[in-house]
């Protein structure tokens, strides 16, 4: 908190703050705003008379109404679903298990191996997809939602394994060595004394990496054609652009409801969200 | 109950040489505090007789029973850490039962130990809680009673009262002294507290830089030092120390330096025959050390100029300079004394040490 007069706390605290809080609001704002504006207004010249950009005296449904009636939303929806939940899940599991060895195993090289993995995550989607591309195309998975749920572990797992390694770091080590002491092998401790200990950790990597595969949109866009198993993000955009046309209502009402899992995921754990990202273990 | 035998151990990181021959023979009951300053070695001896650290060479023995390549769980001991390192998803009963479950115990048994641990500590009415509402004493109190649950062979406690305040720390002290007289178990105990290992210890190993210095009860430690560390580590506050120059003189040996001319009694200047003109290092403690009287033989007593007074209340003790060598006197609360105030010290002969200059060995 910034001491002193009134106005320090106003230049310093309150001002920037506000501006910090519009600008990150203002986009939600303006896509839930369009989404419940009939076209007429939409499309509107800024200076024709009666124009409110801001606010609208006739709200309506016709936009969600179309995305659900004249597109496969739904089915965007459900592959998306499918394909974040499974991803999540295998990334999970491998950067739990990698992350406990990096942490913890002292074998040669586990260091370099840690860094190395990381370097993997550093690798540009928009280069790593020609590669995959050929891949997928040999396993003959392309347009099929295994296209994705196996490629997206190629920057998943990374993440999980690197966010994993530092939760695992910060749990003390003689949680474990009491526990073989008292008669667990090093994988009962690991089941039964560490991962309970690491469950914020593990929430943290699990919300970030649902996040990420939900929102993904370069691999999604090269390894599926068929308008059914499109995922939201290429969906909405594939289907709802036409050449240089915008379907603006639509295309917000798509991103809009969109971003409601991940709200929702977000809003659930958020407290064990933030005690996962500043790692504290309560002893 | 059992006896553990550590024979030659040793034990590198690298190229760092951390416990060097290591050889002690814990008898069964027996309650054995290691002791020593910061990376003597001492929490490494404890890990390797617990199994959490791999032995470079040596043998450890448990109940006859060579463990070197025992994995921790089937040792069957029981450690206390530091931290206490409870379980801290686990409620007290949990952190208490976690051991017994593992080893596969009937639900009513395991019931009965918690039962029976609780009382004996007091935790009776915490079983349910976890253990961040526990206060510092209550958390130390749990992690005892997760290992007593278990009746292991051996009890390992590594500066379990470290991180308790100082009142709390003593009040633990008598607590694990009269656990262990009911127990009966045999308990080994790492601190680098001196009064710690010289009140809980039946026998008390000290340890620098890797080697046992010196095994023994308390007081033989207090009364006869093997050497110079061990008589400057143990006792509080700590032995006074004088280098000094022997030398023959009226048919006596003295101590001399700078200040400082002390007649060896008898029977310590038998001991340094032939090493007149040579350097030693005298050793006497604060309480033996008073203010010189009358019946004081001249040689025994030297000047000094008071530096600090410390008033302990049952004691005073006197920071004090002669020549280039300091010496704090523990002496009589009612003596009346003020900074640089000069003032005539005399020590008790028969209290006396005397320590190798090179080799730090009394002599």
């Amino acid at each position: 908190m910034i001491e002193g007069a009134a106005w320090r706390r106003w230049v310093f605290y309150n001002i920037p703050l506000i501006l910090f809080v519009f600008v990150l609001l203002f986009p939600f704002y303006w896509m839930i705003i369009t989404t419940f504006r009939p076209d007429g207004e939409l499309y509107r010249p800024w200076n024709a008379p009666n124009y409110m950009p801001f606010w609208t005296n006739h709200p309506t449904l016709e936009h969600i109404e179309y995305l659900f009636e004249e597109t496969n939303f739904a089915r965007w929806m459900l592959n998306t679903m499918f394909i974040a939940v499974v991803s999540t899940l295998i990334s999970l599991f491998c950067g739990v298990l990698a992350g406990y060895a990096l942490a913890r195993l002292n074998f040669p090289w586990a260091g370099s191996l840690g860094t190395m993995i990381f370097i993997t995550y550093l690798v540009p989607q928009t280069l790593l997809f020609i590669p995959l591309a050929q891949i997928i195309r040999n396993f003959e998975l392309g347009d099929t939602p295994w296209s994705l749920i196996l490629t997206y572990p190629t920057f998943l797992i990374p993440f999980c394994t690197w966010l994993m390694m530092g939760y695992f770091k910060a749990i003390p080590k003689e949680l474990e060595e009491c526990a073989r002491i008292d008669g667990a092998s090093r994988w009962k401790a690991m089941v039964y004394i560490i991962i309970p200990c690491a469950v914020p950790g593990i929430l943290s990597a699990g919300i970030i990496a649902f996040t990420l595969s939900w929102n993904e949109f370069i691999y999604a866009l090269v390894f599926l054609s068929s308008p059914d198993q499109k995922t939201v993000p290429v969906g909405v955009t594939s289907e709802l652009i036409r050449g240089d046309v915008f379907f603006w209502g639509p295309l917000m009402a798509g991103a809009l409801l969109g971003s409601i899992p991940v709200a929702i995921v977000y809003s659930f754990f958020v407290e064990h969200y933030v005690s996962g990202l500043t790692g504290s273990v309560k002893g | 109950m059992a006896e553990v035998i550590v024979h030659k151990l040793n034990k590198k990181f690298d190229l760092t040489h951390v416990v060097k021959d290591v050889d002690l023979q814990i008898h069964d009951k027996e309650f054995v505090v290691f002791v020593g300053p910061s990376g003597c070695g001492k929490t490494t001896t404890l890990r390797m007789i617990a199994g959490l650290e791999a032995i470079t060479s040596g043998d450890i023995l448990i109940d006859n029973t060579v463990v070197n390549d025992v994995p921790p769980m089937d040792r069957d001991i029981a450690m206390v850490f530091q931290n206490y390192a409870l379980y801290p998803h686990m409620s007290v009963a949990g952190n208490m039962a976690f051991g017994l479950k593992m080893r596969k115990f009937e639900k009513s048994e395991i019931e009965t130990r918690i039962k029976r641990a609780a009382d004996i500590l007091g935790i009776g009415d915490l079983l349910q809680r976890k253990p961040r509402q526990l206060s510092g004493g209550q958390r130390q109190r749990v992690a005892l009673g997760r290992a007593i649950v278990r009746d292991p062979k051996v009890f390992l406690f590594d500066e379990p009262l470290s991180n308790l305040d100082a009142k709390l720390r003593v009040q633990m002290r008598v607590e694990l002294k009269k656990l262990h007289e009911r127990l009966g178990t045999t308990a080994i105990y790492v601190t680098h507290d001196q009064v710690e290992a010289m009140t809980l210890g039946d026998r008390v190993v000290v340890m620098k830089d890797g080697v046992v210095q010196q095994v023994g009860e308390p007081l033989e430690l207090y009364n006869t030092p093997a050497n110079r560390f061990v008589a400057g580590f143990i006792g509080s506050p700590a032995m006074n120390f004088a280098d000094v120059t022997l030398a023959a003189g009226n048919g006596k040996v003295w101590a001399e330096a700078p200040g400082l001319r002390i007649g060896l009694p008898e029977q310590v200047a038998h001991r340094v025959n032939g090493r007149n003109g040579g350097k030693a290092t005298v050793g006497i403690r604060p309480e033996d050390i008073h203010i010189a009287g009358p019946a004081d033989p001249a040689e025994l007593c030297f000047d000094v100029e008071v530096e600090v007074v410390e008033q302990l209340g049952s004691e005073i003790l006197l920071d004090t300079r002669a020549g280039n060598t300091t010496f704090v006197a523990s002496v009589e609360p009612t003596l009346r004394t003020r900074v640089h105030d000069h003032l005539k010290l005399a020590i008790n002969p028969a209290r006396l040490h005397l320590f190798d200059a090179q080799t730090e060995a009394a002599i």
